[in-house]
Order: structure tokens, then C-alpha cells, then sequence
């Protein structure tokens, strides 16, 4: 019986994976947990929201234009509210919180696939610096190039230019899409690539690499099997950090009308649509505002949470 | 340490060089048209004769070579006769704004002060906090200050100038009235009055800009003094029975300032570009306002002129970073 317990115990615990460790540190982090659980939220409310409050968020509607969101009653009784529209409508009678889920979703999904394209790019390129001497000198002269590149003026000249031709092959919402991401992507992979050819530097010399080498390990096998999964953890906290910049970067070339198109809202461009009328309808500024913050704020945590979560040296403290 | 000044010095020319043929090329593809805000009355073969006036008829590379050559020979030409008053420059083409029609430079020159003063101004109210929060918070670690420092540093992380700016203007301006909401430039400061007003209109910008650098600084400082906090010399220190505001303002600060110091010369040219948003946020009449309306204008030299002039102070404060490491530090060295 005892022995059975034990051989329990010692079996659960070989099928226990590193990233289960990883995650019961990752749970300790009090501020990760809770970054977490928000995006978590913001995340389901963009994304199923529009399947429970089915309003569409271009539909004008004059009649009801500038409902002050269901709050407002608790101090002015006088205010304009209505049940049918909780956060408000703005001037042309949209409602706010169809266009804040509409938003989120492009917002989101601009912060995502930048983020994805941006580490894919700094990974490969970090990696092949790091492991093929003969590319490292070409590879990172570049990147220090696209460091020394004043990328948010460029990425705004970038928009006005290439707008048209692609809104004209793609239509309207695709064609500012793969122009923001890609825009977003390839200004933001040299922090990436940096910190792989690092590591990869370091890793590429120990013992485990020389006898993976002499039984005759391919290099793409080696890059894949032995380099990549050691160089996750550095990769996964890059990748939060710029999920952070691509959807912070994304709102404010929408803040500066050169994101998306008018009728496409997106959070940044919710809070510019709405600053001239920030006197009368504050709510219009601090909710998309406020979406954004607190879509940045969880990330960052996350990031901070995985960071402590993925360095064994803190591990198990 | 100067034979590695001098070869970074060096190394960075072609750097210019490639940036600004890349900056040019990227313009070069810009469909609009400067002629695009004339009247449509004007005849095409007129138009077609104004579009050559403007320089665009010739091939990108002698335009580009001729950007160069009045960038780098002619225009600083023009600032020299402009101090001491010599005529070096003798009446050569200048670089031309297609909006104005007026020197590219003066322009700049008339928008700079608001921009270095509200930039400049924030970066060094940003630095002067960040600071002693990253100190007390690394000195008393997880206490209650440290949380809060740190919890504040998060937030000026990930609160965009583009909301801050306008949630102030909501507080201070529209709710207590207390703040101006729009930073006036033709303010002409001589008397106590105005110097009030002006400090007043600053407020704003510089904290929103200084909320931004005084996160980033304050969790490098942070993490630096708990670096070398842990380090044998302190505890040598401390046993050698120092003062602990000796040990921990004299030797722990010393040290932890080396890389410091380095990142807030990397941060100046980073908050050029953040002033872009601020200053439309404030309608401050800076170089990022300028470049906006001259990238919505498609004002071709102008844009070419701000962008490049970007590339040089990042270029420039890379290299003051890589050579105060090395001046600060002597356990580094380059050669």
C-alpha cells in the first residue's frame, strides 16, 4: 500500500512538466494574476460581447444621439439616459458600448498579430546572428540601423503613403490592417532580435550543443530542437512587451488620424473622435481611455508575472 | 577612449548617410502631390512648369544628392554668416519648403524653444523624481513605498500621453479651471504675471511627458541599486562601520548611477518623438506639430529635414551613452 502511494507520488511527479512549475510561480505573482484575469475580461467582452448586445455600432440614429452612459443618473437626475443604450451614444446616436467591443476587437487583433509578426521577425533574425557567425555582422548592423531610425515619424509617413494603393487592392478595413500590422511589425523586432542573439551566443557554446554537434545534428534541427526551446522564456517576455507597444503604438496613429479609416472605430480613435466634445461627454474620452490603460496595465503585469515565473533562479523561493 | 570616440564618430557618417537615402527613398514613394492644393484653373503644362520650379522633375538621386550637399554644406553655411556675419554661404539655394515656400531651417529655428522647453523641462522634472523613488523603493524593497513606486511606475508605463493629456485637461482646466488647457506661445515672459501664466500653461505637458520618463527611470534605478545593493563592498562597507547614508548615498549610488546615466542619455531622442502626440494634445506649436502638418501636406523637404534630424540626435546620444559608460566605468574598456 505504501509502496504503492509512493510509486504515486514519484510517477506524478516525472509527468510533471517544467511549465507546471512555471505556472505555480506564475500564480504567486499577485499583480500577474490579476493582469490576467483583466485581459482575460477584455478579451471576452470583445470578443463574445458583440454576440450578446447586438447592436450594430455604425448604425446612426439621430433620435438618440448623446445619452449619457446609465450612471450619470445616480448624480444628475436630469441627464439623458436610457436603458437601451447603458454606456451612451455619442453625436451621430451610435452606441458607445457596441463601438467599444467593435473596437477592441480591431485593437486587440492589431496588438496581437504585430506582436506575433515583431517576434517572428527578431527571432529569426536574433537566431540566425546568433548561430551563424558569418550572417552575425551583416544581421546586427541592420538592426542597429533600424534602431537609429526615428520609427514613430516613419511610421507615420508610412501610413500616408502606402494607404491608398493597399486600401485600393484589399478594400478598405483589410488593406489598413496589413498596413498597421506590418508597420507596427517591422518597426518593433530589433529589441527581440538583440536579446535572441544574446542568448543564442551563450547557449550555442555549452556542452549540450557540442554533443548534440558530434552524433551529426543538422543545423535547422539543432536551431529548432535544441537553441529554440532554450531561448523561449527571453522570447515570451519580449512578446509581452510588445503586445503592450503595438496596441499603445496602434491607438495613437488612430489618436493621430492616420490609423484606420472613419468609419472603422478603434479605441484610439474613439477617444480622438471624441476630445472636442470632452467638456460635455468626459465618459466618450475616459472609457475607450481607460480600455486601453487597463489592456496595457495587465499586459505589462503578465509580462512582469512571466518574467519572475521563467527564471529558475527564482523559482521555488 | 578617445581613438573609440573618434571611431564611432566616423562609423556614424555612413550610418547618417544610409538613413537619409532611406528616409528619401521611403518620401520618394509618396503619392501625394504638392501641387495637389493648387486651383484646378491653373493649366497642366503651367502646373507641370511649377512641379520643376519645386526641384521634382530631375532623377531621385541628384535630387537626394542635392539634399545632401544643402543639408551639410549650404545650411550650416547660412548659421555661420548668421553669427559672425560673414557671407560664406553667398546667396546658394537653400533647402525650400513646398508648403511655405520660406527656408526649412527658419522654421524649425521659430519652432524649437516650445519644444525644448516643454521636452526639455519634462525630462528633467521626470529625471529629478524618478530618481528618489527608484532609491528608497530599491533601499526599503517590498515595503509599502516600494509597492506604490512601483505600482505608479506601471502605470506611467502603460498610460498612453494620448489619454493622460486629455483625462488633465478634463481635471485641471474644464473641472477646476485651475490650469490653461492650451499652451500659448506668443507669451511674452517680463514680469511676474506672465512668468505665473507661464509656468501655469507648462504644467500640463511637462507632467504628462515627465509621467512617461519618470516610469521608465525610476524601475532602472531600481533594479540597479538592487544589483548593488547585494554586493560584497557594501557589506564591507557597512563592517568598516560607515554611516548607512554614506554607504547607501556614496558607494551604492555611484555605482548604481553608471548604467543610469547611459539610459537617460538613450531616453532624450525617445521623448522628441513622444512630443509628437503631446504637443497635439496641447496644440503646442513644436517640431512634432510641425511635422505632422508637413507630413499631412506632403511637404516632402520639410518631413525629409525633421525625420533625418531625428536620426542625428539618436545616432548622437547613442554614442554619448557608449562613451559616458566608458568614462564612468573603468572596469569597461573599448580599446
Amino acid at each position: 500500500m505504501t509502496d504503492q502511494a509512493t510509486v504515486d507520488r514519484i510517477e506524478n511527479s516525472v509527468s510533471r512538466s517544467q511549465w507546471w512549475d512555471v505556472w505555480d510561480q506564475f500564480k504567486s505573482h499577485k499583480g500577474a494574476m490579476a493582469g490576467l484575469f483583466f485581459l482575460v475580461s477584455i478579451t471576452l467582452f470583445v470578443v463574445i460581447g458583440p454576440w450578446l448586445w447586438q447592436v450594430d455600432p455604425t448604425k446612426l440614429d439621430i433620435r438618440s444621439k448623446d445619452i449619457r452612459p446609465i450612471y450619470t443618473a445616480l448624480w444628475n437626475g436630469d441627464a439623458k439616459v436610457s436603458w437601451s443604450h447603458p454606456l451612451g451614444t455619442d453625436n451621430l446616436g451610435r452606441d458607445i458600448m457596441a463601438n467599444l467591443m467593435q473596437g477592441g476587437r480591431i485593437s486587440l487583433a492589431v496588438g496581437w498579430t504585430a506582436m506575433i509578426l515583431a517576434v517572428f521577425l527578431g527571432t529569426t533574425v536574433g537566431v540566425l546572428a546568433g548561430y551563424f557567425r558569418r550572417l552575425d555582422g551583416i544581421l546586427m548592423r541592420f538592426t542597429d540601423l533600424m534602431l537609429a531610425l526615428p520609427l514613430l515619424p516613419l511610421l507615420l509617413v508610412m501610413m500616408l503613403l502606402f494607404r491608398d494603393s493597399l486600401r485600393a487592392a484589399l478594400g478598405p478595413e483589410q488593406g489598413i490592417f496589413v498596413l498597421v500590422v506590418v508597420g507596427i511589425g517591422i518597426t518593433s523586432w530589433m529589441q527581440t532580435a538583440r536579446i535572441v542573439r544574446g542568448d543564442i551566443l551563450a547557449i550555442k557554446e555549452r556542452e549540450f550543443v557540442l554533443a548534440a554537434r558530434s552524433i551529426g545534428t543538422p543545423s535547422g534541427k539543432m536551431i529548432t530542437r535544441h537553441l529554440l526551446p532554450n531561448v523561449l522564456s527571453p522570447i515570451m517576455v519580449s512578446a509581452t512587451l510588445g503586445l503592450a507597444t503595438a496596441i499603445i503604438t496602434e491607438s495613437a496613429l488612430s489618436f493621430l488620424g492616420l490609423g484606420f479609416p472613419p468609419d472603422f472605430a478603434t479605441w484610439g480613435k474613439i477617444l480622438n473622435d471624441s476630445v472636442p466634445r470632452m467638456v460635455n461627454f468626459p465618459e466618450r474620452v475616459i472609457l475607450p481611455g481607460m480600455m486601453i490603460s487597463l489592456t496595457v496595465l495587465s499586459v505589462n503585469y503578465i509580462g512582469d508575472g512571466l518574467r519572475d515565473a521563467l527564471d529558475p533562479r527564482l523559482r521555488g523561493r | 577612449m578617445l581613438t573609440f570616440t573618434i571611431r564611432r564618430l566616423l562609423l556614424s557618417i555612413p550610418t547618417l548617410l544610409f538613413i537619409a537615402l532611406v528616409i528619401f527613398l521611403l518620401l520618394e514613394l509618396a503619392p501625394g502631390d504638392p501641387m495637389g492644393q493648387m486651383p484646378l484653373t491653373i493649366p497642366d503644362e503651367v502646373k507641370q512648369k511649377m512641379r520643376e520650379a519645386l526641384g521634382l522633375g530631375e532623377p531621385w538621386y541628384t535630387r537626394f544628392s542635392l539634399w545632401l550637399y544643402q543639408f551639410f554644406i549650404v545650411e550650416p553655411q547660412y548659421w555661420i554668416d548668421g553669427i559672425f556675419g560673414t557671407n560664406f554661404a553667398d546667396g546658394a539655394q537653400r533647402i525650400i519648403s513646398f508648403q511655405s515656400r520660406s527656408p526649412v531651417f527658419d522654421t524649425i529655428a521659430e519652432r524649437i524653444p516650445q519644444t525644448l522647453w516643454v521636452v526639455g523641462m519634462s525630462y528633467i522634472v521626470g529625471v529629478l523624481i524618478a530618481l528618489p523613488i527608484g532609491i528608497i523603493s530599491a533601499y526599503k524593497q517590498y515595503s509599502v513605498f516600494d509597492q506604490c513606486g512601483t505600482f505608479v511606475t506601471m502605470i506611467g508605463f502603460s498610460i498612453p500621453p494620448f489619454f493622460t493629456g486629455p483625462l488633465l485637461i478634463f481635471i485641471f482646466s474644464v473641472q477646476l479651471g485651475w490650469l490653461p488647457s492650451i499652451y500659448d506661445t506668443t507669451l511674452v515672459v517680463d514680469d511676474w504675471e506672465s512668468f505665473k501664466q507661464q509656468f501655469k500653461q507648462m504644467i500640463m505637458p511637462v507632467m504628462v511627458l515627465a509621467l512617461q520618463t519618470t516610469a521608465q527611470i525610476a524601475r532602472y534605478m531600481r533594479a540597479s541599486m538592487l544589483d548593488n545593493l547585494g554586493q560584497d563592498y557594501v557589506r564591507t562597507a557597512r563592517a568598516k562601520g560607515m554611516k548607512e547614508s554614506v554607504v547607501v548615498m556614496k558607494h551604492v549610488l555611484r555605482n548604481s548611477m553608471i548604467p543610469v546615466v547611459t539610459v537617460i542619455a538613450l531616453g532624450i531622442p525617445a521623448i522628441f518623438g513622444g512630443a509628437i502626440i503631446t504637443e497635439q494634445v496641447f496644440k503646442v506649436n513644436g517640431i512634432g506639430q510641425l511635422l505632422i502638418i508637413a507630413i499631412q501636406g506632403s511637404d516632402i523637404p520639410m518631413v525629409m529635414t525633421i525625420t533625418f534630424l531625428f536620426a542625428v540626435l539618436i545616432v548622437l546620444f547613442n554614442l554619448i551613452a557608449d562613451v559616458l559608460y566608458g568614462v564612468l566605468d573603468p572596469r569597461i574598456r573599448y580599446d
